[in-house]
């Protein structure tokens, strides 16, 4: 395996007295493309936002390119590399087009300029000047992903990025997934697309009750699929 | 003499004026309202109280130091700014975590406590500011007499409020603001230092407040009492406008100032109540004020 990237060991989260992740270990090793599966409600969210540091009731260990994560606040964790896109896409409806796309502060060398992501997402340029929340699911989506890669991150989190899109548009994501791939980007997602995910993703972690049960890389996806429909229920 | 719906023009005139200078008062106050509640979520009760320490503090500045009136017009909302930004950071900031209630008792409070400070030290009587040498007198502009000062207060507020829009709606710094109000928590995950902001917000408020007082120091007397004469009539002010929007804040301000300023003219026994009856009204017809977004 590549050189572990984002390291997670024991991650126990809580929102106030509930407690949600109950020792949650992954790694994500340097340009993969790793996908998380599970039913509603095992923690999945939550996995990734406690990794950015939005929950901050957590213990445990987040290992960032050898860094500990931990004791980091939030507005640091995207400095040390980490891009979101979160599950509600979080476009801002009093901000452009263009001021959504150049909101994330760039972090480091090596963002994509602006320029190549008119080039990679034609709709956005287009549609600059007006107000992100505009826009169709799809470009939103499309926005939420654009304004991570202008930052320089190395490591893209994405949750559910396909859901509620039209097959089309869930193609064009795969599409642009891939060629970050090819760039080197290293990317861990949520998704419940089976199909999407298969074309995408090197490793697959399956969590339920707060903690990851199995792990397997994409080529044992056909052999498990059967259990998968069943334990995820699809 | 020439007459306007059998009011004789300059006693028109001259109440338009006054309630356009009014207007822009309740406009600046408005508008830091506004913006420390978009982002902090707080009522700022001791923005009275603000606006009372710029005139304070341009007044004190000229007794002590000699400072005139144009640096004080500068440095009293970089004070006033100065002394939000430290409540806020080491006082307010701790209350983000409880009820929103706590933000406006705690204001409420501190507007108690300042505005009796400066009674118990300076009496509850005005002082007067004089009118810069530059400012002085007036003009006749045929219609009617123009105190130079009045008009330059209606301009430079103008100005002020048109600033603090376009600093808001078209710069960076702006955006960053637009989106935390939104989302603080993503704003904040994508690498932008929210808690500082939160503080520039504030003291931009505060500082707005000072240069409103400021302004005002020659129109009015300064006592201490100053800023609750007219925070009330602002509140009244942000509730018709609603607290969305910025430039509905702005215009709302200079609105309400007119409507107060007409009143007198026309039916001079309700000008005190005006406001507060076009609040009752809007709050029954379009609960979230004019340019209000329904929650
Ligand atoms: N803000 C919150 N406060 C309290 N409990 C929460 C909160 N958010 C989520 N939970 C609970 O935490 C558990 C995990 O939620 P999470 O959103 O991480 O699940 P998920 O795997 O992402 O589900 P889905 O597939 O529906 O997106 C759930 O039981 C949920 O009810
Ligand atoms: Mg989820």
């Amino acid at each position: 395996m590549a050189k572990p990237l984002l390291e997670v060991s024991n991650l126990n989260a809580w929102y106030g007295e509930s407690h949600v992740l109950h020792g949650v270990n992954m790694t994500v090793g340097e340009g993969e493309t790793i996908t998380i599966l599970g039913r509603n409600g095992v923690g999945k969210t939550t996995t990734l936002r406690t990794i950015v540091g939005i929950i901050r009731e957590r213990k445990g260990e987040i290992r960032f390119d050898g860094k500990d994560m931990l004791g980091v606040p939030l507005h640091k964790t995207a400095h040390a590399g980490i891009g979101f896109v979160p599950e509600e896409r979080g476009i801002f409806s009093t901000l452009t087009v263009e001021e959504n796309l150049t909101l994330p502060p760039v972090v480091a060398q090596g963002g994509m300029p602006i320029e190549e992501i008119y080039e990679l997402f034609p709709n956005l340029k287009e549609r600059r000047s007006s107000p992100g929340t505009k826009l169709s699911g799809g470009e939103q989506q499309m926005l939420a992903i654009a304004r991570i890669l202008r930052t320089g991150v190395k490591l893209l989190i994405l949750d559910e990025p396909t859901e509620g899109l039209a097959p089309v548009i869930v193609q064009r994501i795969g599409e642009v997934l891939k060629t970050l791939k090819e760039r080197g980007m290293t990317v861990l997602l949520v998704e419940q697309n089976f199909r999407f995910a298969s074309r995408i993703a090197d490793r697959f972690y399956l969590m339920d009750h707060g903690q990851m049960v199995s792990e397997f890389p994409v080529s044992e996806l056909p052999q498990r699929m059967d259990t998968l429909h069943k334990v995820l229920g699809v | 003499m020439t007459m306007i719906f059998g009011i004789p023009l300059q006693a028109f005139l001259g109440q338009l004026l006054i309630g356009l200078i009014n207007g822009s008062f309740y406009a600046l106050l408005s508008l830091g309202l506004a913006v420390i509640f978009g982002l902090l979520r707080v009522i700022n009760f001791a923005h009275g109280v603000q606006y009372m320490l710029g005139a304070f503090a341009a007044m004190l500045m000229l007794q002590y130091f000699g400072i005139n009136y144009w640096f004080a017009l500068i440095l009293s909302p970089l004070v006033v700014g100065l002394f939000g930004a430290v409540i806020e950071r080491f006082l307010l900031s701790r209350l983000y975590k409880l009820d929103h209630l706590y933000g406006l008792l705690f204001t409420f409070g501190l507007a108690l406590t300042l505005e009796g400070t400066f009674r118990y030290l300076y009496g509850a009587s005005g002082q007067p500011y004089a009118v810069p040498a530059q400012l002085a007198g007036g003009t006749n502009l045929g219609f009617m007499f123009l105190p130079i000062y009045r008009g330059w207060v209606v301009v430079v507020s103008l100005l002020a409020c048109i600033g603090t829009w376009l600093l808001i709606e078209k710069t960076k710094l702006g955006s960053y603001l637009r989106a935390a109000t939104e989302n603080p928590v993503l704003v904040q995950a994508f690498g932008v230092n929210v808690p500082v902001l939160l503080t520039f917000t504030y003291a931009l408020g505060a500082g707005l407040a000072a240069f409103a007082g400021v302004l005002a120091a020659p129109v009015y007397q300064v006592s201490p009492l100053m800023g609750s004469n007219i925070i009330i009539v602002v509140f009244a002010v942000v509730v018709v406008g609603g607290m969305g929007s910025i430039m509905g804040a702005i215009l709302t301000g200079y609105m309400l100032g007119i409507a107060e300023g007409l009143t007198k003219v026309f039916y001079p026994e309700a000008s005190n109540i005006v406001i507060f009856v076009i609040m009752a009204i809007v709050l029954l017809l379009r609960p979230a004020g004019l340019f209000g977004r329904d929650a």
